[in-house]
């Protein structure tokens, strides 16, 4: 006779608790404090890891299930776009310097947050959190990877994007991602949990995948727009995750609140600071824009962020202090920033330019306060010294901040026509800070951030050449000795878009695309 | 009242998805974006599977969402007939 399976099937709230709290057994012969050595030192107190639960209540063998048909979907338009020739379909070649600052600046950090889940996941006492974490290591090495494989396809035609692993570890406005994520890592487990489950998916990850994914999909970028899209559809458990780690933490114990109002203080603003190459990206990288980062940081930031906090306020949690500078710097973040890459672009594994007039047109109407003010009648300049054939750049290396790792450019809060420096006297060494919230973070774990690798002071120090190198030789040039190291090529990868080798192949490939040759 | 919020990639699926939703919440407002539909509801939002069912003419677990979800907003309560969000201001 058959064996009579039971007709009821378990409901999701009883398959959740005997797939993850059903695993889960009490250690015998191991002390507590023995298999989770990292759980105490940060302060946070727990008292019960059951009050633990996951929203969505998913469980591992639904987790495959649906990361199966996501990975299906998303090779499939892979294939097709290679195939097509999808590439040529981008609104203009600029668009794919997005890309390549996409893939060495963003997917390495993918694989750095796999590794810190994977770790802090092994942290944790409780089988909720454990396996929340385990779900989203996995999604992090996916995105990693299907990011890896969708810009592949750029790197057969395009520069700049053939050793990105490398020049992540090396080029010195890569270091502003690289340092982030090096941080949180380098924290304890409940830092990392508040600093990237919290500040930066449920905060900041918004502003960094919404317009991003959106913008490719308006460039044409097909390719992009899948693995973003894919990745996005992690990012919702992700967040979730972020919000009740928070929620969780807060309600175990009253003493845990200044632990974690200070984390999301600094998190909330290193996070800030990173999307500055998102600012910029929005603003003046994607030839079709979807929307400004002043709009994005509006409707992302300030409205509904501003209901999360409103929130949390239950629990006693504030609105990071931050949020009063972010507001002064909206109107001047995206073009202070590119003002500095277009001075630096010998140095850039992209292009850059400057906006034609319809794109200045175009940042009058978005930043009426300041744009024709501050910035236009600086771009018209450079770009009348260029038509003359002094296109400007910068061999300068510039000051860097020890905590953002960002140079000293950004202006005076509420003073755009004075930059900002701020330094700090610590054992005998000076130190420098773009901003009174970056001296402040320094100032409370000073130990930690002396160790910052920073990629100017190593440069002088003669650590950023490539091996044999003599710099005493006569008509010594740093700058091709650095761009060697970063295995970066002098006048292909680098310089003006204008008279790139991108810009003439891209030309002509469509050209052949849409006519008999 | 602060808004919840839910974006979804326009597809076929979540086509169905939004129509249901904009028939549970009186209240939603959809903002069309490229290549995403994102629909904004006051102080709380919820999907009925029966509703997302009826749409689809197919049965229907509220767990294949997952695959068309671009990101969302407010606290999340998910069993095998709902899908909430809501903020407790
Ligand atoms: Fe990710
Ligand atoms: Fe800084």
């Amino acid at each position: 006779m058959d064996m009579q399976a039971s007709k009821k099937k378990l409901g999701l709230k009883e398959r959740y608790q005997v797939m993850t709290r059903g695993l889960d057994w009490t250690p015998s012969y191991q002390k507590m404090e023995d298999i989770y050595p990292y759980v105490a030192y940060e302060g946070i107190k727990i008292h019960d890891w059951d009050k633990w639960e996951d929203p969505f209540r998913l469980t591992m063998d639904a987790y495959w299930k649906y990361q199966a048909e996501k990975e299906r979907k998303l090779y499939a338009i892979i294939d097709a776009y290679a195939q097509n020739n999808g590439h040529l379909g981008v609104t203009d070649a600029r668009y794919i310097n997005t890309v390549k600052l996409f893939i060495s600046g963003i997917s390495p950090l993918e694989y750095v947050a796999h590794r810190g889940f994977t770790h802090v996941g092994r942290q944790f006492p409780g089988a909720g959190p454990r396996v929340a974490c385990l779900m989203q290591s996995l999604d992090e090495i996916r995105h990693a990877q299907t990011q890896v494989h969708s810009i592949s396809n750029y790197n057969k035609y395009y520069n700049g994007v053939h050793d990105f692993h490398h020049a992540h570890d090396r080029i010195w406005f890569l270091s502003v991602p690289k340092s982030f994520f090096d941080d949180a890592i380098t924290a304890g487990p409940f830092e990392f949990m508040v600093a990237i489950g919290f500040s930066f998916e449920y905060v900041l990850t918004n502003l960094l995948f919404v317009p991003f994914v959106s913008g490719a999909a308006y460039n044409g970028d097909m390719g992009t727009m899948t693995f973003g899209f894919s990745a996005q559809s992690d990012e919702a458990r992700h967040m979730t995750l972020g919000l009740e780690v928070i929620k969780f933490i807060l309600e175990q114990d009253p003493d845990n609140l200044p632990i974690v109002q200070r984390w999301i203080d600094k998190w909330t603003w290193r996070g800030y600071r990173v999307l500055t190459l998102v600012a910029m990206m929005m603003d003046y990288m994607l030839p079709k824009r979807t929307m400004s980062w002043k709009e994005a940081w509006e409707v992302y930031f300030e409205e509904n962020g501003g209901a999360l906090f409103k929130d949390l306020a239950r629990y006693g949690i504030t609105m990071p202090k931050c949020a009063e500078q972010i507001a002064l710097e909206k109107d001047h973040l995206s073009h202070q920033a590119w003002s500095t890459f277009y001075n630096y672009g010998a140095a850039t594994n992209f292009h850059t330019w400057m906006p034609d007039e319809d794109e200045m047109a175009w940042l009058t109407a978005k930043y009426p306060e300041s744009f024709d003010k501050h910035y236009r009648p600086r771009y018209e300049y450079w770009r009348e010294q260029a038509a003359k054939g002094n296109r400007f750049y910068n061999k300068t290396l510039p000051m860097l901040c020890q905590t953002c790792q960002i140079p000293l450019v950004f202006t005076e809060p509420g003073d755009p026509t004075k930059i900002c420096y701020r330094e700090v006297d610590f054992k005998d060494e000076k130190y420098h800070f773009c901003s009174d919230h970056c001296k402040a973070i320094f100032e409370h774990e000073p130990e930690k951030y002396v160790q910052a690798w920073m990629p100017v002071h190593q440069i002088y120090q003669g650590n950023c050449f490539p091996e044999g190198t003599d710099p005493t030789v006569e008509g010594f040039d740093p700058l091709a000795a650095v761009l060697k190291y970063y295995h970066l090529e002098h006048g292909r990868d680098n310089l003006d878009f204008e008279g790139s080798e991108d810009q003439k192949n891209f030309d002509e490939w469509r050209g052949m695309a849409t006519k008999n040759v | 009242m602060s808004n919840v919020f839910i974006a979804l990639q326009t597809n076929e699926e979540s086509r169905h998805i939004v129509e249901a939703l904009l028939e549970d919440n009186p209240t939603a407002v959809v903002d069309e974006q490229p290549a995403m539909v994102k629909i904004n509801v006051p102080g709380s939002l919820v999907l009925r599977r029966t509703t997302v069912e009826e749409k689809m003419g197919r049965p229907f677990d509220l767990q294949e969402m997952q695959v068309n979800l671009i990101t969302l907003s407010g606290h999340v309560d998910e069993d095998e007939d709902e899908f909430r969000l809501s903020w407790n201001d």
